[in-house]
């Protein structure tokens, strides 16, 4: 039988034109497949990535998925802003190791304003345990006195916009993409600018939670009433209500008492989640679209095996002399059925081979511009486990296709024998 | 034991599925080395007959032996076997695969029987050698065929490739399925002095089958299937 790879070698050959198509064929089928799954594995992995080290995310009574929405990814806005209170009574809790509150609603050229303190910077990880990192400066200074106005800008704001350590920017009010009203009156300087994370931090801008304050003292529901630009009274800073908090426990064990403590918490309606129970579940509604794709890529395989089977088939009829001549040299039936799976499965395996590699090349094109337009990070690698069970359901679909046109060979040497009748 | 037959054919019958035809032949026989001539018009059964012999169609009734061995009571395997070990095979034209070279064509046998791939060695060192030298005997040995295209070759060397394949490894019978009626009389007398010479150096038996009466002459022993078919009990 190992003689007949050869033959099946040489076969294809001389037959090197619609060959080349049929492979390139599957080729692009393979590659969209795959890609389709890299891009989920991959989009995935980020996207559960996307915060860790912290045991509950606190906010007011809504959704989890919202909560995690706009609180982790800064999507949409919060329905309420939950008590200052709420803040102090966590710190206070002895199983609670930090707070780390954050404050929403302004935009800075349609990235979102981030109002917190400089822990954050520390306390809030990503990808299992990597802190956000500074690719030039410091972390804005906090508190009431001389660094009030400064920012610290995420590694897209800063190459989007082209800014750079000493910048001064100014906040728009609310966070439509179309500032009418800004807060010219208190310009913000970039004092610090994060290296990549490949998380939503990537897109924030970072000021302390008393410069929020700030910039809307003279304000009252939405607009300014005064122009500002005085001396600020540090008394004044004190914030009173922040958009989430985000709680690192001493200990895990005590994560679901104190969410169920705060979800029943009488004074006021909260939500308390676990982030990675939510990433999980938002993940989950993102399902359909990921299966949608997937279903269009194996629809595209499906048809690049129809081009395998339609060529094979049509490459019979010709190859009716080729069958009778093996059979003459003592091939069997069986020889001849083998020879024709073999092929089949060649095709297959060339354009699954050629599939990954143009899959490899494509990516490797696409990554920096993957990385700038989506925060889509698609690290080169070879193929995961879930990538090579794809290819090899690929190929064993070829050897299937490959099986009718086989079975059709068969059956003619059988009654034909080594004469070809015409 | 080299004084049995090689082939032996009594009361064969055989009819294609669904078809009223058929092909009858009381008596054949042929002796290792022995060269027979058997005629018979178009559509006489002579291809049916060789692949008969050769084993690559369903078993017909009566005896039918070759190399000794019956072949109603091999399997199919067995059968594919028998003719790859035993059997030379030349049709009447487009006996090469397009897509191997030359020598490879040649070689092909060897590829399927360890028997012929053996023969081939010991006589002349190798395979190979075995396939250069006969082609070189059939006046192929030329290197700037050798690397041509088998496309590319006339018709007459075609049919001298095809003896080369047919030859490799001695078989004991070489079956010839009209393998001149493609060649012009100058070519064909001089292809019949080839595959004469080389049966004769393999000492392979020759069952040539032709309608063409005139090529008669050139074998020492001749029969046609109309005749050979007149013994056989109705
Ligand atoms: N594969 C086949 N299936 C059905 N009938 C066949 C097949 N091959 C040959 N026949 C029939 O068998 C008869 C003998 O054909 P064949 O052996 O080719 O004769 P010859 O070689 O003497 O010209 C013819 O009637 C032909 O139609
Ligand atoms: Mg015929």
């Amino acid at each position: 039988m190992s003689g007949l790879i050869g033959i099946a070698l040489r076969s294809l050959r001389n037959r090197a034109f619609t060959a080349t198509l049929t492979v390139c064929t599957v080729a692009l089928s393979v590659a969209l497949l795959v890609g389709v799954e890299r891009l989920r594995l991959d989009t995935r992995d980020a996207f559960l990535r996307s915060v860790s080290g912290t045991d509950l995310i606190v906010g007011a009574r809504s959704h989890p998925v919202q909560l995690l929405l706009y609180s982790v990814f800064r999507l949409g806005d919060p329905t309420n802003n939950l008590g200052w209170d709420n803040a102090l009574r966590l710190r206070a809790d002895p199983r609670v190791a930090w707070v780390i509150p954050i404050a929403l609603g302004d935009a800075h050229q349609g990235f979102r304003v981030v109002g917190t303190e400089p822990d954050y910077f520390d306390r809030i990880r990503y990808a299992g345990d990597r802190a956000l990192a500074f690719q030039s400066g410091r972390a804005f200074a906090g508190g009431t006195g001389d660094g009030l106005f400064e920012a610290v800008i995420g590694a897209d704001v800063a190459s989007k916009l082209g800014y750079a350590l000493g910048q001064s920017i100014v906040v728009a009010h609310g966070t439509a993409r179309v500032a009418l009203q800004k807060h010219d009156d208190r310009p913000f300087t970039v004092v610090g600018i994060l290296a990549r994370s490949g998380t939503p931090s990537d897109q924030g801008v970072f000021v302390s939670l008393q410069a929020i304050e700030a910039i809307h003292l003279n304000w009252r529901g939405g607009t300014r009433v005064s122009k500002g630009g005085g001396v600020i009274d540090p008394a004044q800073l004190q914030p009173r209500t922040v958009s989430a908090l985000f709680v690192g426990l001493k200990s895990r064990m005590a994560t679901f008492a104190i969410q169920r403590e705060v979800n029943e918490a009488r004074e006021e309606p909260l939500t308390a989640i676990l982030p990675g129970v939510a990433l999980q579940q938002l993940w989950g509604l993102l399902g359909n679209v990921e299966r949608a794709l997937k279903l269009a890529a194996a629809a595209v395989v499906a048809a690049a095996l129809m081009v395998l089977l339609t060529t094979t088939l049509a490459s019979l009829n010709e190859r009716r002399r080729e069958m009778a001549i093996l059979r003459s040299v003592g091939a069997g039936p069986r020889h001849v059925f083998a020879l024709l799976v073999m092929e089949a499965g060649g095709l297959a395996l060339a354009g699954a081979v050629l599939g990954l590699a143009l899959l490899a090349l494509a990516l490797q094109l696409a990554a920096p511009w993957l990385q700038a337009s989506y925060g889509l990070f698609v690290p080169a690698r070879w193929p995961a486990i879930e990538e090579l069970k794809l290819v090899a359901g690929v190929l064993l679909a070829g050897v299937v296709v490959g099986l009718l046109p086989a079975v059709l060979a068969w059956r003619r040497s059988v009654q034909d024998g080594m004469t070809v009748r015409t | 034991m080299s004084k049995a037959p090689v082939l032996e054919i009594r009361d064969l019958v055989f009819s294609w599925p669904g078809r009223a035809w058929h092909l009858r032949l009381a008596d054949l026989s042929l002796a290792p080395g022995e060269t027979l001539f058997l005629h018979g018009p178009s559509g006489t059964g002579k291809s049916t007959l060789l692949n008969l012999i050769a084993g690559t169609l369903a078993k017909p009734g009566g005896v039918l032996r070759v190399c000794g061995r019956d072949l109603a009571s091999l399997s199919g395997a067995a059968r594919d076997r028998l003719r790859a070990d035993h059997l030379g095979i030349i049709f009447q034209q487009f006996n090469l695969l397009p897509f191997l070279s030359m020598r490879e064509n040649v070689l092909l046998p060897c590829r399927f029987s360890r028997r012929r791939s053996q023969a081939a060695q010991q006589r002349f060192g190798s395979p190979l050698k075995a396939a250069e030298t006969l082609l070189q005997r059939l006046g192929l040995g030329d290197a700037a065929l050798r690397n041509a295209p088998v496309v590319e070759l006339s018709v007459g060397q075609q049919q001298r490739v095809a003896v080369a394949r047919a030859l490799i490894g001695a078989p004991d019978l070489v079956l010839a399925d009209e393998p001149t009626s493609a060649l012009d009389t100058a070519l064909r007398d001089e292809f019949l002095d080839l595959l004469f010479a080389e049966c004769t150096a393999a000492n392979s038996a020759l069952l040539f089958v032709s309608h063409d009466l005139t090529l008669a002459r050139r074998f020492a022993r001749q029969s046609s299937l109309a005749r050979l078919s007149q013994g056989a009990v109705a």
